[in-house]
């Protein structure tokens, strides 16, 4: 058979006994799949990164309603065993960040230490490098939970917060608490309430050195992260506080800082509070009284830092701020401003409860408003086309993810101002980035490329050998047949159609309007 | 320049068909001036690039940041410039040369109406261009509606991503970063079934141009490089990128935007070595690598340097500068009427901060890069106000 009559296009009756390349999946698609309509599909293209053949197995078997359920629940975080263990040999996943950070420092004051000479500059370059390789980690283990992680939803909201509390892992330490950001800050407020996960920010040691809270003390105060705190984070710039109101904040905030920077040998007096990294430090702290977006806050410590948080988070501006944010995340760039009232509504109803917003949003006829009109961001690019190429095959190197977002301009921690990436479809399809992004789909669907070879640590993994693999065959998967294949447009078809082999096929796929639009 | 030269340049832009990427292999229309934008994101601290050295008060409010005052015998010390003001001693150099031949303007107090303080609202606040109380587009910026103005005058972002200046055109604006050499991905065949997937959807153009904008860029480069690689500048360095980026103003573009990051410092910046030093000394370098690189084109060429705001006149508990507000520009060019400070000041003193923190904006970027297009471009108001609505364009007689 020709390549070209190989790419006919398929009805939309999905397979039984699919093939699948992992045991994980295997049990959920021994089951039959009947027709998604295009309905469902819009809506799945919605709820996650995009789709794998265990998405869509799920789906039907559990009904919209009990599969949103689960989701909003913060269920079903399976990962493919092969992607747990390798997860787990990361140094920034096994290691506390209390322990990373006292470790990276001993290496430092030992190269500091060291005469200056050649074995010092080599040391020193050492140290870069072992950085280097942390930080790389960190963007890895949030590529493999998108990729992988079973709940979509909550996997988008893990991407959406972090993007949202935006860090910046070469600032300082903050490459050091990245992970522990990640996992144990952003994840388990994910789905949560918003006000517990601003709080879980505020504490934690990324923010904490990234937008400077840890140099914020009286007497040499720094107001980055409390005027943040309020344009980015919660209430969104022109929702009515003041210059005043930041220099306030920044005032109930000082003496929030992290432990390394906490003076020794102090006593300590009653109010200090401690948790893992995060200090409040009463002897750093202003206690006099602020009044703050129009209310008194009597100065009395680290009270007043939850107190300021709660009020923040009950102005209407914040419920509306968040609102629109996820609206323009998962929906259009310029969202319906129904839905966006709806969830603004939910927000204040529900004391600000991510996943009830999230029910609102995903129960909405607006859901798939403006369909195939979203232009991927890189990272949702490279994550949508993995799970497609790759349906579940668990890869034993994820550097190449990286590499492919950071090339297309969009790495993780990689964002040097705390804005955080920009949602809408604008920013990534100029000319410049429409090319980079066909050379990152040919390199995934090429099979050209480094996933399968496992490194470690000892070289940067371009100078690796590569083991060639057979390109992955997109065309003949069932998520294929039963997703983008019934809706592909004719210059699509045309274009495939055109593919002198499999590597070229899957670049065209990839790089089709089709895929790239949702 | 003078006003004569650059209304014949554009007469001459007037004249030439409109021209579109897909046919770029042209030369650029002869004599049609270039203008670049070197946008310095994060708030540089202009206290410590252009140094008010004749201020005690600088002095007073900057116990550890403070950059000496010119002495002959210290090697660390301001570079005078005037009885009032001196260079940052790193961008001696670099600088110094160009000042001399009158081909480097600073404009001092200038910036936006935008009292924010912050990054993104006063970036996007510039580059959108637009008055306070107008019904703002947030995807219209004013790089993009002079380049709509100005028809058949090439533009181009040397950037990953399409700054929101130069977005909104209502046509292409290519971008492509300059840090690396840009390698062709796809060959002719693979290019069009490519760009035929996007025909007739709104990333058409976006889609043609990507494709095929790496393609002739490289072999435009490659002979450039050879030549220039006798100088042989570091891999990091911005003048490698600025060579690059001079060799397609000379040769293709006459509009360009390029963006420098690193400014922010909140935090131990330094004064005559260190972060913010590293940084001025890379980017003045980088701008007299441009200067050289250009030729006898310099002489046709307008470069504005500028940043969302200054920072706090004080320096902070941190050994740094937080948000302030008004800044320095600088425009460099060959017939830039340079060697000066242009537009209006004030003393140095604490009454005449703003909210006694940090500079005024006494020169509106708006008016004064209005008043420069319209001597570059010959630009009547109709157009002026297109570019920069409810704008009063002010001459400062720089080119």
């Amino acid at each position: 058979m020709s390549f070209a009559a190989l790419s006919r296009i398929r009805p939309l009756h999905l397979l039984c006994g699919l093939l699948l390349a992992t045991s994980l999946s295997a049990p959920a698609m021994a089951q039959p799949l009947h027709t998604l309509t295009q309905g469902d599909l819009a809506w799945l293209r919605r709820d996650g990164f995009g789709l794998d053949s265990a998405t869509l197995a799920r789906y039907e078997r559990l009904g919209r309603t009990r599969f949103l359920d689960e989701q909003l629940a913060g269920d079903d975080n399976t990962l493919p065993p092969a992607i747990r263990r390798l997860l787990d040999s990361y140094t920034v996943i096994d290691t506390p960040p209390q322990q990373l950070l006292a470790d990276f420092r001993q290496r430092a004051r030992a190269v500091k230490a060291m005469p200056a000479g050649d074995a010092k500059n080599a040391a020193k370059k050492a140290l870069q490098r072992y950085r280097r390789s942390l930080f790389l980690q960190d963007a890895e283990v949030e590529m493999l939970h998108a990729v992988y992680g079973g709940n979509q939803l909550k996997e988008q909201m893990v991407w959406f917060w972090l993007n949202h509390f935006s860090v910046y892992a070469p600032k300082g330490p903050v490459g050091l608490f990245a992970a522990d950001y990640e996992e144990r800050v952003i994840r388990p407020h994910a789905l949560g309430k918003f006000r517990d996960l601003v709080m879980a920010v505020l504490q934690s040691p990324a923010m904490l050195v990234y937008l400077d809270n840890a140099r914020n003390v009286k007497g040499r105060t720094n107001e980055n992260y409390a005027r943040e705190l309020m344009e980015l984070h919660t209430l969104g710039v022109g929702s009515g506080y003041t210059q005043q109101d930041v220099q306030q904040l920044m005032a109930i905030l000082t003496g929030a800082g992290i432990a390394p920077f906490a003076p020794r040998g102090q006593r300590m007096r009653p109010g200090f509070v401690r948790d893992g990294l995060f200090v409040f430090n009463p002897n750093k702290h202003d206690f006099r009284d602020k009044v703050f977006l129009g209310h008194t806050i009597e100065g009395r410590g680290y009270a007043e830092i939850t107190q300021a948080v709660d009020l923040i988070v009950k102005q209407p501006a914040c419920a509306h701020f968040i609102a629109r944010e996820m609206a323009e995340y998962f929906v259009a760039d310029r969202p319906p401003p129904a839905l966006v009232d709806a969830m603004a509504r939910t927000f204040e109803r529900s004391d600000g409860d991510i996943a009830a917003v999230l029910r609102t949003l995903f129960t909405s006829p607006y859901v798939t408003s403006g369909y195939g009109h979203k232009f991927k961001d890189p990272f949702r690019f490279v994550v949508s086309s993995m799970r497609l190429a790759y349906d579940g095959r668990p890869i034993a190197n994820a550097q190449p993810l990286v590499n492919w977002v950071r090339q297309m301009g969009e790495a993780p921690y990689g964002r040097i101002t705390p804005d955080g990436w920009p949602l809408d479809s604008a920013s990534w399809s100029g000319s410049g980035q429409m090319a980079k992004r066909f050379a990152v789909a040919r390199a995934i669907g090429s099979g050209r490329n480094r996933l399968f070879d496992p490194t470690d640590d000892s070289a940067p993994a371009h100078m690796m050998p590569m083991t060639p693999q057979p390109p992955p065959s997109i065309q003949d998967s069932a998520v294929f047949r039963a997703s983008l294949a019934p809706q592909l447009s004719a210059a699509t078809r045309k274009a495939l159609a055109q593919a002198r082999s499999p590597q070229e096929w899957n670049t065209y796929l990839l790089s089709s309007p089709d895929f790239n639009e949702r | 320049m003078n006003r004569r030269q650059f209304l014949l340049a554009a007469a001459a832009t007037a004249a030439a068909p409109m021209l579109t990427f897909s046919s770029r292999l042209f030369a650029a229309p002869p004599g049609s001036p270039h203008f670049l934008l070197v946008f310095l994101r994060g708030g540089y601290d202009c206290n410590n690039l252009l140094v008010p050295y004749g201020s005690d008060f600088y002095y007073a409010s900057r116990p550890t940041l403070a950059i000496a005052r010119p002495d002959p015998g210290n090697p660390e010390s301001a570079v005078a410039l005037d009885a009032d003001w001196g260079l940052n001693p790193v961008v001696r150099d670099a600088l110094l040369p160009l000042w001399q031949r009158r081909q480097l303007a600073f404009v001092p107090f200038a910036g936006t109406t935008d009292l924010s303080r912050s990054h993104f609202e006063t970036q996007d606040h510039i580059e959108r261009g637009e008055p306070d109380g107008m019904g703002t587009d947030y995807r219209s910026g004013f790089l993009a509606r002079l380049s709509k103005v100005l028809t058949g005058v090439p533009a181009i972002a040397f950037t990953n991503e399409l700054p929101l200046s130069f977005q909104g055109a209502g046509h292409d604006i290519p971008n492509i970063s300059l840090r690396a050499n840009p390698r062709a991905g796809f060959n002719p065949r693979q290019s069009a079934i490519l760009a035929g997937m996007y025909k007739g959807t709104p990333l058409a153009a976006a889609t043609a141009d990507g494709l095929a904008l790496p393609r002739s860029l490289s072999a435009d480069l490659r002979d450039e490089m050879v030549r220039a690689s006798r100088g042989a500048p570091g891999p990091n360095n911005f003048a490698m990128e600025t060579r690059r980026i001079a060799t397609l103003m000379r040769d293709t573009y006459r509009l360009g935007f390029v963006d420098v990051g690193g400014w922010d410092t909140h935090v131990s910046q330094g004064s005559t070595s260190g972060g913010l030093a590293n940084n001025l000394h890379n980017l003045s370098a980088g701008l007299a690598a441009f200067a050289d690189t250009m030729g006898s084109d310099w002489n046709d060429t307008v470069v504005v340097v500028l940043s969302e705001f200054g920072r706090t006149f004080r320096e902070n508990g941190d050994h740094g500068t937080d948000h302030g507000h008004g800044t320095v520009h600088w425009v460099l060019g060959g017939k830039v009427a340079g060697g000066r400070l242009a537009g209006e000041q004030l003393a140095v003193t604490q009454p005449n901060l703003l909210q006694n923190r940090d500079y005024p904006v006494l020169n509106n970027y708006r008016d004064t890069l209005g008043g420069l297009f319209r001597r570059m471009w010959g630009l009547n108001e109709s157009q002026l106000q297109k570019v920069f609505p409810r704008a009063k364009p002010r001459d400062l007689g720089l080119v």
